[in-house]
């Protein structure tokens, strides 16, 4: 029903619009202000401008359609993008300065006086009509915040048709999934020390994977208060969370390891952008920074030959932040 | 007979209050045997160690757990030293990480205030404590210097940055690394220091340990700034700083050009 009322609505916009008394800027009677003057030369450095915009935008979108997902051009795409609006913020500055009449007038409170208030009315309309081709400078401008909308929305499409973000989910951790160095080599669990960090990957899958990701270390079982339900997901008090922040996607490439722990902060996974930091021995709850959800904890196991599996997936949605993420907050308990 | 004493009692000689046995004493100050032998010494160690950091790591080097006030008003506290070796003073020693002048401070890349001597001593002497790591002696020019740079992106890099220009930690600073000498560097990766996480040779090998060092000594000169200003490159705090209080008012102040009506007087 909304649309429907969106939809009388807008008749009523239109409908208005085509039976205003069309005529008052130029009616019959004698006109107060003299024609102004046509300004040609800002009206074309304004098409020009909002052309310039209009290029600018094609090519951010054109550079992000060329340039391989994983080798995307900072600087350019910085650059078209930035040009882009620049060139807006230019076509604005000149309409301003050169095309809308400005001019100040100061008086007292008059008494109402109906004839005056007509007459400003038609002051008004009349100034306007310095603009010799609106429609065109319309367009144009319509052109360039439509290109710069586009080149803003162009990134999203790399989510895959409809917004797709189901590929988001995939994780390759499943009971049994081995975690691997980054040589490839499978982890022992009595090799993974304490006071330092691991970080791991699943056995044959792409690291650059980012679900792939884990940090791995080794607290004192006795000091670890995992939440209800994740008593058996650190054997030996190893444990592995996903390297991915939940804030922006960086790598948590911090572990603070205080040497002297009376004196100095308590240990934490730090990411290095924003410094969101995380709390190992309560299952990477955030203690500090931007982050608005836990680090991903995978459940651990040790096979019988001593190395370290996974035993299940992650317990939240890997990766940054986006919409609705925390609707779907476990995978089942496994498989 | 340390100098302390020696002035303490002159002071008490001539009278003088306790005040004035609490300035001679100054809370960063070294103290030191009126006559140091000639030679490095584990006796010379020993004294050296009662008079400047028994407060913080006990005598003997048994370690302080909680704070308890010390010699010279300082109030000590400090891990036990026994079982670390000769690596840990050595490192901390020649960096100037130690002594701190409170414990509440995070050793820092700060003046050396021991001589060359005093210092081989004190590394006898706390190696003495108990069996330890020995200084190691890693052979940079053995290293593979792209190796290094893979070894170091992945367990430094966080922290340290890609150049090794150092940065932040929440709660902590991160040194940076350009001037260290390779011992240095090796001692610190199997250390860990303040914060920072210790590896064992079973993640990082020696011949890994030359890389890395190989690396991080090649980045002396290194000044890649593809944006044109570093602007510290330690990372998101100077940068929203100069974001801030640079950028936006520069904003602000071009909003208000563009704003600007024409005036007809």
């Amino acid at each position: 029903m909304k649309i429907w009322k969106w939809f009388v609505a807008l008749l009523t916009l239109l409908f208005g619009r085509l039976t205003r008394p069309a005529g008052s800027a130029d009616g019959g009677g004698e006109r107060i202000v003299p024609a102004g003057t046509p300004e040609r030369r800002a009206e074309n450095a304004v098409l020009i401008l909002l052309l310039l915009a209009v290029l600018s935008g094609v090519g951010f979108i054109v550079i992000y359609a060329v340039y391989p997902h994983a080798d995307q051009p900072n600087e350019l795409l910085g650059l078209s993008l930035g040009l882009c609006l620049a060139f807006i913020g230019g076509a604005l500055t000149v309409v301003a300065k050169r095309l809308v009449v400005t001019e100040e007038l100061e008086d007292d409170y008059p008494d109402v006086h109906p004839q005056e208030q007509a007459e400003i009315i038609e002051i008004v309309h009349e100034s306007g009509s310095r603009i010799t081709r609106k429609k065109l400078l319309m367009g144009a401008g319509a052109a360039a915040g439509g290109t710069l909308g586009l080149a803003a929305l162009t990134p999203a499409l790399s989510l895959g048709p409809l917004w797709d973000t189901s590929p988001l989910d995939n994780t390759p951790w499943r009971r049994g999934v081995a975690l691997v160095d980054e040589n490839g080599n499978k982890m022992p669990a009595a090799d993974i020390a304490g006071g330092t960090f691991y970080s791991a990957f699943a056995e044959g899958v792409d690291p650059e994977d980012i679900a792939s990701d884990l940090v791995v270390i080794r607290l004192d079982p006795a000091k670890l208060r995992l939440p209800a339900g994740r008593a058996d997901w650190a054997p030996e008090g190893i444990l592995a969370y996903s390297k991915i922040c939940t804030h922006a996607g960086c790598a948590i490439g911090l572990y603070r390891n205080p040497l002297f722990p009376g004196l100095e902060p308590k240990p934490a996974l730090v990411c290095p952008c924003h410094y969101s930091t995380f709390d190992p021995y309560t299952g990477g709850t955030v203690i500090y920074g931007p982050a608005g959800r836990p680090l991903p904890q995978l459940p651990l196991m040790i096979d019988d030959a001593g190395y370290l599996r996974a035993n299940g997936n992650f317990n939240y949605r890997v990766g940054p932040a986006w919409w609705n993420v925390l609707e779907k907050p476990t995978y089942g308990t496994n498989e | 007979m340390t100098r302390g004493l020696v002035i303490g009692l002159l002071s008490v000689l001539f009278g003088l209050s306790a005040v004035a046995i609490a300035q001679a004493q100054p809370n960063s100050g070294i103290v030191r045997p009126t006559t140091e032998p000639s030679t490095p010494s584990v006796q010379l160690g020993a004294q050296l160690f009662a008079a400047n950091c028994s407060s913080c790591h006990g005598i003997d080097g048994s370690g302080i757990t909680s704070p308890r006030p010390g010699a010279g008003a300082i109030v000590g506290m400090g891990p036990p030293l026994r079982g670390v070796g000769a690596m840990a003073p050595n490192f901390y020693l020649r960096t100037g990480f130690m002594p701190l002048s409170s414990i509440h401070d995070e050793p820092g890349n700060d003046r050396v205030l021991f001589s060359n001597k005093e210092i081989e001593s004190l590394v006898e002497y706390v190696a003495s404590l108990g069996k330890g790591p020995g200084i190691p002696h890693p052979d940079p020019a053995a290293g593979s210097l792209s190796t290094g740079m893979q070894l170091f992106t992945l367990h430094c890099a966080g922290c340290h940055q890609e150049d090794a220009e150092g940065g932040f930690v929440t709660g902590a600073r991160v040194p940076p690394l350009q001037g260290l000498t390779a011992t240095e560097i090796a001692s610190a990766v199997r250390i860990g220091p303040y914060l920072m996480p210790k590896f064992p040779v079973s993640q990082i090998s020696n011949a890994q340990l030359n890389s890395i060092v190989r690396f991080v000594q090649s980045l002396k000169n290194h000044d890649d700034n593809r944006g044109g200003w570093r602007i510290g490159n330690i990372g998101p705090i100077p940068e929203g700083l100069v974001t801030w209080w640079i950028a936006v008012p520069l904003l602000i102040i071009a909003c208000m050009a563009v704003g600007r009506r024409y005036r007809r007087e």
